[in-house]
C-alpha cells in the first residue's frame, strides 16, 4: 500500500548542511553586507572571528512563536507525494532527526481520515450520553475546570508500517507513524463519574466533530484505566492536526482510537462496529478470518542513528541509537545486535523509563569500517519479546497489514551507506 | 478495641453513603444537562442490529441515480473502485492470498453501511444526504453485491435483515500470537 512507505521521499538530512552553508544570510533575515553573503565557509572558523559576532543579532521578539533555525528547514514531516487523495492519509515523524523521546508538536505525525477541521472552541461541544445517570455537554473551558494530570505517552498508527514489500528506506518510512508528547487533560474516569455509569455500562462510542465523524468503541475498563480527554500537547494547546480543541487519549492503543476533535461519548451495552473497526482495522489472517478490537500496540523499537538514508562518516566511534515503546507498559529492556542478530548486547536505557512512553537507548559502537547489520530489539515489562518479520508473517501472513511491531535491521555498506536490510 | 473496631467501620459506612450520595449529584458540578432533542440530533450511531435506524426508506432504482450523481465518480460506476474504496464484488477472495475487501465481500453489519453513509460521504459534502438518500444508496451498494435484488426498497427494519456472507469471519485479538 503506497501510504506505509515513501521510496521518494529520501532523508535530506546529509545534503541539508551542505547546500544551506553558502546561501544563509537571505534565510536567516539577517542584514550583512554584500561580501559577507560570498564569505567562504572558512571565513567564520578558527582562527577567524565568525561574522555572527561582529554585528547584533535579530532583535528580541522578533518571532512571537518560535521556529527552527532555517538550517533546519529540512526536519520537517514525512508526506508522500504519490497518495490517490489527501483527505484520508497520513504524514510521518522524521524520527531519524530527532533526540530524546518527546516530538516536536509540528513533527507529530498525523493520520486523519475526513481532513482537519478548523474548529472554534467557543462553539465546541462534547456530549456525554447513553447509559448515564445524567446525560451532560461540557464545553472546552467547563473541562478545563475538571482536575488536571500531564502524562508522558506515545501515539501510534495502528499501520507502522504494513508487512508488504516495497518496505521504506528511512526510520520515518518505515515507523513514522509513532510520536511522543506530554499530554494534559482530564481523567476520563472523572468525566464519566460526573455523568454516573449505569451499572449496564460496557463500552463507550467516541465520535469525532471532522468530516468523517470518525467513530470507535472504547471497552469500559480503558475508559476507567488511564483514559484522557486531552486539551494541551508538550505545554500548549493541541494543535488542529492533534485535535484542537479536544481529543480522546488512549495510551498504548492504536492511535486512530484516541478520537481527535472529540465531541461526543455515547456510553451503550457492546461496540458500535463503526466503519472503522470493521472494513478498517480489523486484521486479516491467511484463513480468512479477521481480529477485531485488536487495540493494543506491542513492544516495538528501531534505531534511528545510523539508520536507513544516512551515511558513517569514518570507521572508529558511533553511538547506536534509537527508540522503543510497548503498548502493554514499560519498556524493561532493548537489546542491540551489530553482527547480523548472531550475538545480543543490552543497550543503555534512557531514564526516566516512562510507561506507555518511547523510550531511548544508546549503544556505543567502534565500526570497523566493514559491512555490518545492526537492529534491535525491545522487550516490554510483560516479558513479551518484539519478533521478527519472519516470525510475523509466519503467524500473520502478509494481508493482515495492521499491528507490524517487526525487528527492524539497517545494513551498514563500507561506504558507510546505511540502507533497509529487508528491502 | 472491639469499641474502636466498630466505631471504624461506622465511619467507613458512612464515608461510602456520603460518596454515593456525591456521585448521585454529580462530585464536581460541572457541565450541563443535555436535553434529549440535542441527543437525537447528534446522536447518529447506528447499532449492528438496526438499532437508532431512522424512519424512512429507499430503493434501488432511486440509490442508483443518488450513486450516480454523489459516490460513481470515486468509487466506480459499478462499485469497482478508483479515489475511493471498492464497493462491490470480491466475494470469495478474503481467505486467498490476494484478497478483496468490499462491502459485499468484507463488511460484517448491513447496517453500517447506513451509519457510514450518513456520517461520512460523499467525502466532499458529509451528513448532506437526506435519510431516504442513505437508505437508497444502501440499497444500490448491497444490490451491487447481489445481496438484495433489484427491486429491493430498504427502511430500518429490511436493512437490519441482511444477512452479510462475511458476519461469522471476525474473530478476537488472539495477540500475543508470536512468543517465545
Amino acid at each position: 500500500m503506497s501510504s506505509t512507505t515513501d521510496p521518494d521521499n529520501d532523508s535530506v538530512s546529509t545534503t541539508r548542511r551542505r547546500f544551506l552553508t553558502a546561501g544563509t544570510a537571505a534565510a536567516g533575515g539577517v542584514v550583512l553586507g554584500a561580501g559577507a553573503s560570498v564569505a567562504a565557509e572558512a571565513d567564520n572558523l578558527p582562527p577567524n572571528v565568525p561574522e555572527w559576532m561582529k554585528v547584533p543579532g535579530e532583535p528580541t521578539g522578533g518571532q512571537p512563536y518560535g521556529t527552527p533555525s532555517p538550517f533546519e528547514k529540512g526536519v520537517v514531516r514525512n508526506i508522500s507525494k504519490t497518495l490517490k487523495q489527501y483527505i484520508s492519509a497520513a504524514s510521518r515523524t522524521p524520527l531519524q532527526e530527532l533526540d530524546g523521546i518527546i516530538t516536536p508538536n509540528g513533527l507529530f505525525y498525523e493520520r486523519h481520515h475526513g481532513g482537519v477541521p478548523a474548529i472554534d472552541p467557543a462553539q465546541h461541544r462534547l456530549m456525554l450520553h447513553g447509559l448515564v445517570e445524567r446525560p451532560l455537554t461540557f464545553t472546552v473551558d467547563d473541562l478545563r475546570r475538571f482536575p488536571s494530570e500531564s502524562r508522558i505517552h506515545f501515539l501510534e498508527c495502528s499501520g507502522n508500517p504494513g508487512y508488504s514489500k516495497p518496505y521504506g528506506k528511512t526510520a520515518s518510512d518505515l515507523v513514522g507513524l509513532v510520536s511522543c508528547a506530554e499530554w494534559t487533560g482530564v481523567s476520563l474516569k472523572l468525566v464519566l463519574q460526573e455523568a454516573g455509569l449505569k451499572p449496564e455500562a460496557k463500552w463507550v462510542v467516541a465520535e469525532g466533530a471532522d468530516a468523517a465523524a470518525l467513530t470507535r468503541s472504547i471497552p469500559i475498563e480503558k475508559c476507567l484505566e488511564d483514559a484522557m480527554l486531552v486539551y494541551s500537547q508538550n505545554g500548549e494547546r493541541l494543535r488542529p492536526q492533534q485535535g484542537y480543541p479536544l481529543r480522546l487519549f488512549l495510551p498504548g492503543f492504536e492511535g486512530n482510537m484516541s478520537v481527535k476533535w472529540l465531541r461526543r461519548l455515547h456510553v451503550t451495552t457492546e461496540p458500535v462496529y463503526s466503519r472503522e473497526e470493521t472494513s478498517k482495522y480489523t486484521d486479516l489472517l491467511p484463513d480468512g478470518t479477521a481480529r477485531e478490537f485488536s487495540f493494543y500496540m506491542e513492544a516495538k523499537s528501531i534505531i534511528t542513528r545510523p539508520s536507513g538514508g544516512q551515511r558513517l562518516s569514518a570507521p572508529g566511534f558511533h553511538e547506536i541509537t534509537g527508540i522503543a515503546w510497548s503498548g502493554h507498559g514499560k519498556i524493561a529492556r532493548v537489546e542491540v545486535s551489530v553482527d547480523d542478530g548472531k550475538s545480543w548486547q543490552d543497550a543503555r536505557l534512557q531514564e526516566p523509563v516512562l510507561t506507555r512512553a518511547l523510550t531511548r537507548f544508546r549503544l556505543p559502537w567502534q565500526w570497523d569500517g566493514k559491512p555490518a547489520v545492526i537492529q534491535s530489539r525491545a522487550i516490554d515489562e510483560t516479558g513479551y519479546v518484539q519478533p521478527t518479520l519472519a516470525e510475523l508473517l509466519a503467524v500473520r501472513g502478509e494481508n493482515y497489514f495492521y499491528h507490524n511491531n517487526a525487528i527492524w535491521p539497517w545494513r551498514v555498506a563500507d561506504t558507510g551507506e546505511v540502507t533497509n536490510a529487508l528491502a | 478495641m472491639r469499641w474502636l473496631e466498630t466505631c471504624g467501620i461506622t465511619v467507613a459506612i458512612a464515608l461510602l453513603a456520603f460518596s454515593n450520595e456525591a456521585q448521585a449529584q454529580s462530585p464536581y458540578g460541572i457541565g450541563r444537562a443535555a436535553t434529549a432533542a440535542e441527543i437525537a440530533g447528534w446522536n447518529i450511531d447506528i447499532g449492528r442490529d438496526g438499532s437508532n435506524l431512522p424512519e424512512g426508506s429507499g430503493s434501488v432504482s432511486h440509490g442508483r441515480e443518488v450513486y450516480a450523481q454523489q459516490c460513481a465518480s470515486c468509487h466506480g460506476e459499478k462499485g469497482e473502485g478508483g479515489l475511493g474504496d471498492r464497493l462491490a464484488g470480491g466475494q470469495g477472495t478474503i481467505g486467498t492470498p490476494k484478497p478483496i475487501r468490499t462491502v459485499g465481500s468484507y463488511w460484517p453489519y448491513a447496517p453500517t453501511l447506513f451509519d457510514y453513509i450518513r456520517r461520512a460521504m460523499p467525502q466532499n459534502a458529509p451528513q448532506s444526504l437526506s435519510n431516504e438518500d442513505v437508505y437508497a444508496v444502501s440499497a444500490f451498494i448491497l444490490n451491487l453485491n447481489g445481496l438484495v435484488g433489484a427491486d429491493a426498497i430498504l427502511d430500518a427494519k429490511s436493512l437490519a435483515a441482511v444477512k452479510m456472507p462475511n458476519r461469522d469471519r471476525f474473530v478476537g485479538d488472539a495477540r500475543p500470537d508470536v512468543k517465545r
